[in-house]
């Protein structure tokens, strides 16, 4: 009863700005622009944007798994050192978080342009200017970069709350280091890896000022399509009808995601 | 008990603080103005600072936004939750706003400067009756190139922004309005066209340009092209001038199958809430002292010849900022096209700026991606079952 009156604030919260809005998100996505009337058309034209979707999960996937594969030896290590090394190198993770989003890719955006810091480099060097922006890739690398602390966080909590005994319990009965990460630290780590791919994949996913200001014109990703209905064409009715499908989407591939976590546990036992 | 009262006095102080300061500005203290990024002289480099000025001269405290185009400016108009004074937008959106009743019309009582404006600039056809608007500049639309890089046998044509030797380095206007005009020139349309066949016709040419195109852009042109990380692009002339002062090798020309020529105007949305602010504020801009220091700075050219005669020499006679009467022939208006047109234009460009090659590689790479998954969930729920059962069966043999 009163755990009920306690969270009664955040339940009146949630209903006004989460529940409501979503509810106005379906009420667009369902009528018509112009009479209002109940439509599927909205949900219908969606389906012209079949490749944005999937070239955005396909960034998006790609970037978490980057960001795992970087994430993971980083959480590794600093979970290792002394607690005291612990708070600065954290601290060091979060830093970036600090400043703005726009401000971070904006950044990128100098390094890496035709004349930007890195080009300008290269050809004081006397050698060729390279490509590094405008294309696929530099989406991923302004991705990665500004969601990689999302996923050092979930990792090493999970990992500094490792028991040592059963590490130690596994090296005597004789597993080499190896071994050990494989059979104890890497399953007992699954719940971090499930929620740092969702931190990472579900922000990229909907992103769109990372491929407005590193992709090339033909990088159009599924939130910039979101926002130019929102903020040029007018025409919330499809924007929210995007917005619908997307969260649907996003919702699926969370739920994938957290079958892992589930059955793991099982596994562990 | 007395820090309990302490602490529930802080808790109000804090909540109160939170709360609205009461009339703290007078309903006539204040107005809210909504126009193009960079088009007011804000006090940079030495120029006046017109909005300081204006509230040194009459009290009225002024809140400055701005917006990157008319599109973007009629979204937030119609979506609401802010209540605009005064608006500029360009004429075609000065249009479709009276169409749609979004503009109150103006007490010209109250904005006497409003009679130096010249005869040129009046019974437009966006406002026949010049009921709503008062013309704040006029311009045209060219293309501006970096000489250093830009051969000089390619320029004279609009095809300029079609040439695959510049790929990469071409940037384009990032509204469908001004894009659409480009490819409508380039076919022998007009840029009034509402005829879908010649749309589709115009966004097919948009579509092809798109390789080339390094990105669509508004305001971040300046420092695009003042930087050299682009080229090519077309703008408004009156920002060309803006650009050359800070890159020399900046170039512009006015393409010979014409041109865009707007006049932007001053208007009162019907959601004002200060219109005698909103009114005192279009005539200060009209003002000849204002105005000459303000386009002085804008580099836009100025509808009041009485204001022309104040101006910088250079300024004066430059034929971008006043094109020779033969080459202002070549401009043409935007009218606005009705609602259809304006919807079908606006998917058309969606379509343009959505548009890419065919790319199997995010399909294929989704595909491989899941079917790792699910063979190893499947892989795993078998394994589960096994070790189930040799669970079973072991407990059983026991």
């Amino acid at each position: 009863m009163r755990t009920k009156t306690l969270a009664a604030p955040y339940l009146v919260w949630m209903i006004v700005f989460t529940v409501v809005p979503l509810g106005i998100v379906a009420w667009f996505a369902l009528t018509d622009y112009a009479t209002g009337a109940f439509t599927l058309a909205n949900l219908a034209r969606v389906s012209t944007y079949v490749p944005i979707f999937l070239k955005s999960v396909w960034l998006a996937l790609l970037s978490s798994v980057i960001c795992l594969i970087v994430g993971y030896p980083v959480a590794y290590c600093i979970a290792g050192t002394s607690p005291r090394r612990q708070r600065v190198l954290y601290m060091l993770v979060m830093l970036p978080m600090c400043m703005s989003f726009l401000l971070r890719t904006l950044a990128w955006v100098a390094l890496l342009e035709d004349t930007g810091i890195i080009n300008n480099l290269i050809r004081s060097l006397g050698l060729r200017p390279l490509p590094l922006i405008r294309n696929d890739a530099a989406v991923v690398l302004g991705m990665v970069y500004n969601y990689l602390p999302y996923m050092i966080m979930p990792l090493y909590t999970v990992l500094i709350k490792l028991d040592d005994k059963l590490i130690e319990a596994a090296e005597d009965l004789g597993c080499t280091p190896a071994r050990v990460f494989e059979k104890v630290t890497l399953p007992l780590s699954v719940p971090g890896i499930i929620s740092g791919l969702t931190m990472v994949f579900v922000p990229a996913v909907s992103t769109f000022y990372i491929s407005q200001k590193m992709g090339s014109s033909g990088t159009t990703l599924i939130g910039d399509v979101i926002e130019s209905q929102f903020k040029a064409a007018y025409n919330p009715n499809l924007g929210a009808a995007l917005s619908l499908i997307l969260m649907v989407l996003v919702l699926v591939c969370v739920a994938v995601m957290n079958r892992f976590s589930d059955g793991e546990e099982v596994i562990a036992l | 008990m007395k820090k309990r009262a302490l602490s529930l006095a802080l808790c109000l102080l804090l909540c109160a603080a939170l709360l609205p300061a009461p009339a703290a500005k007078a309903a006539e203290g204040y107005i809210n103005v909504y126009n193009w990024g960079q088009y007011i002289s804000d006090g940079t480099d030495g120029y006046i600072d017109v909005n300081a000025a204006f509230e040194e001269a009459t009290g009225i405290k002024v809140n400055y936004m701005t917006f990157d185009s008319n599109e973007s400016m009629y979204t937030k108009l119609r979506t609401g939750g802010s209540a605009y004074d005064v608006i500029i937008p360009s004429d075609y959106m000065i249009a479709r706003l009276i169409d749609e009743d979004m503009l109150l019309p103006l007490d010209f009582d109250n904005i006497p400067n409003s009679a130096l404006i010249d005869e040129a600039y009046l019974n437009t056809d966006y406002d026949p009756d010049n009921r709503y608007s008062v013309p704040y500049t006029w311009g045209t639309v060219g293309i501006i190139y970096n000489a250093a890089y830009v051969d000089e046998e390619d320029v004279g044509s609009w095809d300029l922004l079609w040439n695959s030797k510049y790929a990469g380095k071409i940037l384009m206007f990032d509204n469908p309005r001004d894009s659409f005009a480009i490819a409508e020139l380039m076919l022998g349309y007009s840029i009034n066209t509402k005829d879908e066949d010649e749309l589709r016709a115009a966004a097919y040419k948009l579509i092809e340009q798109k390789p080339l195109v390094q990105a669509y852009v508004m305001d971040q042109i300046f420092d695009k092209m003042e930087r050299g990380e682009a080229w090519i692009a077309p703008y408004y002339a009156g920002d060309y001038l803006l650009m050359a002062a800070e890159n020399e090798d900046l170039e512009f020309y006015f393409p010979e199958e014409g041109f865009n020529f707007f006049i932007d105007a001053m208007c009162i949305p019907a959601t004002c809430a200060n219109k005698a602010g909103a009114e005192a504020y279009i005539n200060f801009l009209c003002s000849p002292e204002i105005c000459v220091e303000n386009l002085d700075y804008l580099g836009y050219s100025t509808p009041e010849s009485a204001a022309k005669e104040f101006m910088d020499e250079e300024r004066n006679t430059s034929q971008i900022a006043y094109p020779a009467e033969e080459t202002l022939a070549r401009g043409e208006s935007f009218l606005y096209l009705d609602a259809d047109a304006t919807h079908l234009m606006d998917s058309l460009w969606l379509e343009v700026k959505t548009e890419g090659d065919v790319d199997y590689g995010p399909a294929v790479g989704i595909g491989v991606t899941a079917a790792l998954v699910g063979g190893w969930l499947i892989f795993r729920s078998i394994r589960e079952r096994r070790l189930k059962a040799n669970r079973c069966r072991k407990w059983k043999t026991a």
